[in-house]
């Protein structure tokens, strides 16, 4: 039954960031969600308040994880759950990033602000199983140092690189300064033998892509996920339409080759 | 989930019923514990309500219409079903405009219950279900059931009804179901199928059925074998009909159009027009699109789950935390047309129009599906000359 939410159980709850927290849950009964994968997403239930699509930002120990940015009634009212406190889920919806397709490749994973939070179960997984793929590079973009994720760990990603860098920051920082595809000379990578996973604003994503076409990444080894309205995530209330893709169900990791005409059309 | 067919004429020829008969057909599925749904004549429309009998069906009406305009006329004959499509269809019952998916209570605890509403067992009859609407029905079923996710509630409402359709003999000015490929002849998917026969020889219909169900309501109804006259004045009365088709698509792949006229300059025109009021994806018989409304009591301690109807309409619909996607009306004119003609496809496997002129009706500024398509069609073809008098 993918309509009605499953209560689970907030067992943590920590800030990453002054607006951005993540949040643990473990299922309250004896009955689980379907196990999810990494860039899938499930749809979280506030008591009283409604209901959002927040993607998984973790799966370790049975333990559903996501990082929530608050930005607007339903996210916030998820980022002040208290342990103990129950929140209503659904899932899991959608297309997830698809490693096993990329096994043997080099890694190029791209995350602009809150996008690392879909893309760090992958990134977690590459980790675990070394000699799956090739190369892992981490690129990360936030808005200031203040506003960097999970920074404790940056540092187990780098296989062989995991790099920072920041559109603005104080006199104290010693790392980069602007887009995220600046860092993009620092990885090592075989461009035609690489897989992209890429999560982060739109204009970041299309800017990102078209970066990665240029150094020969091919179109449909760029792995993008996009974010658009949803309600129901089970495909029956048209909101998450991107031309002919349903996002929640075709989507929200998408084939670059299919994304980017889809992308180039204004309001679409 | 639709009741087992059974090959027309196998077990239940074609037969006549008197126009008494469908008195009779009314009151055998209210006998059968069905509600029955039909047109009826309310406030200068034929709507579609629950009928306590067949003398309420609306002998005698027929309808005016053009883009933007809607009138009951009387007719000069007493024939029940000689009226098009009026301002609802069967989505209002199969698919309402709003419903309670689940409530939940938060215990004191902090602990919450979350119950799944059960749908109300209903069994409905539709009388009169027009061949493209009988189209628009199955087009709905594949959005609700026949994806990954099942919408249960749906199913329930789909499965049980029971279906008599009506072909057409009376299209009206703003029908083009014969370019959609969907009427005005009966199309599988019926229980009964009817066809109104009114002439010299009294008024009639020729009834067969199309599932077992159908066949065994038939056999309970007065009734009389098939004669030739009946079923060749029927067969060339829906003839008749296919041509007088009041309007027309333009003759090509509509899918292809649409994919190939994403920055046409035709919606910069029709968005000077449209008014982005929604009532054409309200009137629309397959449009699904719904919002959800989550709601509490006043101890914040029960909690509801609501959704209504939404349109691509509103501009809300797309809304993000930055803002909404569709914010011109040229862009939301143009994801309505060209999900409905093309994009339907890639989704579900079916255009998203049927042909039944609702929209065009219902528009407050007459904006017409097939004009939009064959002005579209036009600057496609516009375009590619002006290609190729620019190429060596
Ligand atoms: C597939 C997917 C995965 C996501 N993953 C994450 C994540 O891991 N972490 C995170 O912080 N954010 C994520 N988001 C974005 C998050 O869903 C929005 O920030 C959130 O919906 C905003 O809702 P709100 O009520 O807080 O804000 P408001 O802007 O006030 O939204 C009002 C209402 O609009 C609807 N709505 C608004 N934005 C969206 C949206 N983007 N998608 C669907 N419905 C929306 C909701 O019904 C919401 O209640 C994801 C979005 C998508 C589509
Ligand atoms: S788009 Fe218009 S003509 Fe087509 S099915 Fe909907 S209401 Fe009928
Ligand atoms: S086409 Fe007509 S009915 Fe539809 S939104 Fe525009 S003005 Fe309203
Ligand atoms: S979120 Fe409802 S159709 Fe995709």
């Amino acid at each position: 039954m993918t309509a009605v939410p499953l209560p689970y159980r907030v067992v943590g709850n920590r800030a990453e960031t002054t607006d951005t927290r993540t949040v643990e849950l473990l299922p309250v009964g004896d009955g689980a969600l379907p196990a999810f994968r990494p860039g899938q997403f499930a749809m979280l239930y506030a008591f009283g308040v409604g209901e959002i699509p927040v993607s998984v930002a973790g799966l370790r120990d049975g333990v559903l994880t996501h990082t929530i940015r608050g930005v607007g009634a339903v996210s916030r009212a998820l980022c002040a759950v208290r342990p103990g406190a129950h929140v209503g889920v659904r899932g899991p919806f959608g297309t997830g990033w698809d490693l096993a397709t990329a096994a043997g490749r080099d890694l190029l994973v791209v995350a602009g602000g809150i996008g690392l939070a879909p893309l760090r179960p992958l990134v977690q997984a590459v980790v675990s199983m070394p000699h799956r793929h090739g190369r892992l590079n981490v690129l990360i973009g936030a808005r200031t140092p203040e506003d960097l994720l999970y920074r404790d760990e940056l540092e187990g990603w780098a296989r062989p690189y995991c790099g920072v860098t920041v559109d603005r920051a104080g006199t104290d920082w010693r790392g980069q300064v602007g887009v995220v595809t600046t860092l993009l000379d620092q990885a090592t990578f075989t461009p035609h033998d690489t897989t992209a996973f890429v999560c982060g604003p739109e204009v970041m994503i299309r800017a990102t892509a078209r970066e990665l076409l240029h150094r020969g990444v091919p179109a449909r080894h760029i792995r993008v996920s996009l974010e658009r309205n949803m309600h129901c995530a089970t495909g029956h209330c048209g909101h998450c339409q991107l031309g002919p893709l349903l996002l929640c169900r075709d989507g929200p990791v998408v084939g670059y080759d299919r994304a980017q005409p889809l992308l180039a059309v204004r309001e679409l | 989930m639709t009741a087992v067919a059974v090959p027309p004429d196998a077990d239940s020829p074609a037969c006549v019923l008197d126009g008494e008969g469908v008195g009779a057909l009314v009151r055998e599925l209210r006998a059968r514990g069905r509600t029955v749904i039909g047109p009826t004549v309310r406030d200068g429309a034929v709507v579609l309500a629950e009928l306590e009998s067949a003398d309420e069906l609306p002998y005698g009406w027929g309808v005016e219409l053009e883009a933007g305009h809607y009138r009951i006329r009387r007719r000069s004959d007493t024939a029940a079903f000689a009226h098009s499509a009026g301002p609802q269809s069967w989505k209002n019952f199969l698919h309402p405009e709003r419903v309670r998916q689940w409530s939940a209570d938060r215990g004191p605890d902090g602990g919450v219950t979350v119950r799944a509403e059960r749908p109300e067992p209903t069994s409905f009859a539709f009388l009169g279900v027009r061949p493209c609407d009988l189209r628009a029905i199955q087009i709905q079923d594949r959005v609700m059931t026949g994806g990954r996710h099942r919408d249960d509630a749906y199913e329930e409402r789909r499965s049980g009804a029971f279906l008599v359709l009506v072909e057409c003999t009376e299209p009206g000015a703003t029908c083009f179901c014969v370019s959609m490929g969907t009427g005005p002849a009966a199309q599988p998917g019926y229980d009964l199928a009817l066809t109104e026969v009114l002439d010299s020889a009294g008024h009639r219909f020729l009834a067969r059925a199309g599932t077992a169900r159908g066949a065994e309501v038939l056999r309970s109804l007065p009734r009389r074998p098939a004669d030739d006259v009946t079923r060749t004045r029927a067969r060339e009365d829906v003839e008749a009909a296919a041509g007088r088709m009041g309007r027309t698509m333009p003759p090509v792949d509509l899918r292809a159009l649409m994919a190939d006229s994403l920055t046409a300059e035709r919606w910069d025109d029709v968005a000077a027009r449209c008014l982005t009021c929604g009532n054409c994806t309200m009137a629309c018989p397959t449009c699904f699109c719904t919002t959800t409304e989550d709601v509490t009591d006043l101890t914040g301690d029960h909690a509801e789950r609501w959704r209504r109807w939404e349109s691509c309409y509103d501009l809300d619909f797309t809304h993000l935390p930055g803002g909404s996607v569709r914010t011109s009306p040229r862009s939301r004119y143009r994801q309505w047309l060209t999900h409905k003609l093309g994009t339907w496809w890639d989704q579900f496997d079916s255009s998203g129009c049927v042909g039944c002129g609702r929209c065009l009706v219902w528009c407050p500024v007459a904006i017409d599906i097939t004009e939009e398509a064959h002005a579209l069609h036009q600057e496609a073809l516009d375009r590619r000359a002006g290609g190729k008098d620019e190429a060596p």
